[in-house]
């Protein structure tokens, strides 16, 4: 096992590897989740959530990672973010520390915020968890700024805001320690589908605007269809297509991604 | 052509407020209807207000007729044997809609013994068949299963199969594929759509998802606010929307086969509303580009065959 995850203190700014710098390494990654038991005496069984995945994601690069449940997605997400251990093969972050550059928003803003916090807090708190010094009232009208929250979002709760609006608080939050790579794990999913549209257009803009390299995790393909530059495409806790977005939609090579491309509704103009 | 059901002027409160305005439509029987809205739209309420099914401190006035009854007049009796019978609701979510402690050959074979009389075993037959018409694999060793020993896809057969098993007139559908993954959601959409046609049932199918209902229904009602905005043959609501809102939420749709013009998803600015909070008059016209003074009236839903309720139309 080979688990490097950067360590120490967060590297200054000055010091990032040029744009297009390889940071996350994924070799051979594989997890494996131990099971209830069920019987006595008979062993518990076993589920594979993730194996033999590979694949470099570069500075500034976006990375569609599509799959129905049970794929893997979310728990590569997971390994990702250290949050798991893998069983086999390796994760090596190649920036600096990977708690203060990797970021996560994920599907459920609700749950995802602390319900008896006020905004300012929720958004400050990576900061002052990491120990990163600055101007913090600065910084969070910067945050707010960014992801178009008025500045008197400051002083609320979660509850106050909608599903879209907490979902650009959480965003704001991951931001705040300013990470090389942000992990959206189904960010639009929960939200109406009015509203969608500006969450998306939001982290295409912060991409670009903070040179982000993202890792969108999503059941809904025309969201990665533009949104990614490459995307990997998950079955069973396997990639079992990965290559350019265009590529792989233009012509599915897996049988697989052809049945889920298939499998998308789409909009008819005229009956019959 | 005659309607199997017709809703007029319903409305839903809470309290002193209406989460459900003056809605009214009719399913023409055997027809296929798509109820589009998002959250806070009112769709479901308008579903479980025709079903009798609405939470307490929630009241429903207006009429919902199915064929001489009065839905909204019926002593809960009446309404009992009604439903699951001639009136049948699938649910989004089949893990809370499903009874956790009861086998799966007995829920099957529950609408068999309320509404026909059937004894255990000829319930419990009928319940089979029903199952192997759902394609549930295997449905024998299924019948003595648990609910949570099922796939999300075989539970929302089950919950159909219950649904359809005393071939009922009118079937409501209430995001019966949203919680499901897309490959599953195909195949579940295709058994609807098959038992659907089989048993002449007339469907009203409630969903956020405009391809779906483009797929599946001929008419469409899109909601917001409480209210129904537009109304018309699918083809030409979809192809040709006069509500401002049903433009937008056309156009919110990525395209799958090309390129978003200027790399930008298309939006409809703003927030959907909490409840009590939309605008008076139109509900939608605080996000809406072509709204002025006049739309502080709320226009009336009109036009013939395919219709808008809205002073600027597109």
């Amino acid at each position: 096992m080979n688990v490097q995850v950067g360590a120490g203190l967060p590297a200054p700014r000055g010091g990032r590897d040029a744009s297009g710098a390889v940071l996350f390494e994924v070799r051979d990654l594989a997890k494996r989740f131990r099971l209830p038991r069920t019987r006595l005496l008979r062993a518990p069984g076993a589920v594979t959530a993730v194996r033999g995945v590979s694949f470099d994601l570069s500075a500034g690069e976006s990375l569609g990672v599509v799959g129905e449940s049970g794929s893997g997605k979310t728990t590569l997400v997971r390994l990702l973010l250290g949050l798991e251990r893998p069983d086999a093969g390796s994760v090596a972050y190649h920036g600096g520390a990977l708690r203060r550059e990797v970021q996560a928003v994920f599907q459920d803003p609700a749950s995802a915020l602390d319900p008896r916090m006020r905004v300012a807090d929720i958004v400050l708190e990576p900061l002052r968890v990491l120990h990163i010094a600055g101007d913090r009232r600065a910084r969070l009208a910067e945050l707010l700024d960014a992801v178009g929250l008025p500045a008197a979002a400051a002083g609320r709760y979660p509850h106050e805001f909608s599903g879209g609006q907490r979902q650009r608080i959480a965003i704001a939050r991951a931001l705040a320690p300013r990470p090389r790579v942000l992990l959206a794990d189904e960010p639009v999913s929960a939200l109406d589908v009015s509203v969608r549209a500006q969450i998306l257009n939001l982290l295409a803009d912060l991409r670009a605007g903070f040179d982000l390299a993202l890792v969108l995790v999503s059941h809904d393909l025309s969201v990665v269809r533009h949104l990614c530059d490459r995307v990997l495409v998950m079955l069973g806790g396997e990639v079992v297509e990965a290559g350019d977005t265009r590529a792989i939609f233009r012509a599915p090579q897996h049988e697989y991604t052809r049945t889920l491309l298939a499998a998308i509704p789409r909009l008819r103009l005229r009956p019959g | 052509m005659s309607e199997a059901l017709r809703v007029r002027g319903l409305t839903v409160s809470v309290g002193g407020l209406e989460v459900v305005r003056g809605v009214t439509f009719g399913l023409e029987r055997g027809g296929r209807t798509g109820l589009i809205g998002e959250s806070g739209s009112g769709k479901t309420l308008t579903a479980l207000a025709i079903m009798g099914l609405l939470a307490e401190g929630l009241t429903a006035r207006g009429e919902v007729r199915l064929g001489e009854e009065d839905l909204l007049r019926l002593p809960e009796r009446r309404l009992c044997r009604l439903r699951g019978d001639r009136l049948a609701m699938v649910f989004q979510e089949p893990m809370t809609a499903l009874n956790p402690v009861m086998r799966i050959g007995d829920q099957v074979a529950e609408p068999f013994r309320v509404h026909r009389g059937l004894s255990r075993r000829e319930a419990h037959a009928r319940g089979l068949e029903l199952l192997e018409r759902v394609r549930i694999q295997d449905a024998q060793s299924k019948l003595g299963a648990y609910p949570h020993q099922l796939s999300g896809g075989q539970r929302q057969r089950v919950m159909i199969a219950i649904a359809m098993a005393c071939s009922p007139e009118v079937l409501l559908a209430d995001e019966p594929t949203t919680a499901l993954d897309v490959t599953v959601q195909a195949q579940v959409l295709d058994l609807l759509s098959r038992l659907v046609d089989e048993e002449r049932c007339t469907l009203l199918l409630i969903t956020h998802d405009l391809p779906v209902v483009s797929q599946l229904c001929d008419r469409v009602l899109v909601m917001y606010g409480g209210r129904i905005v537009e109304a018309g043959p699918a083809g030409e609501v979809f192809g040709r929307p006069l509500h401002p809102y049903t433009g937008g939420l056309i156009e919110t749709i990525p395209p799958l086969d090309e390129e978003l013009p200027g790399r930008r998803f298309r939006a409809i600015p703003g927030v959907v509303p909490g409840a009590g909070e939309f605008p008076a008059g139109c509900p939608f016209r605080n996000r809406c580009a072509r709204a002025d003074e006049r739309c502080v009236e709320m226009p009336p839903l009109t036009g013939d065959g395919h219709q808008a309720a809205c002073w600027h139309p597109l």
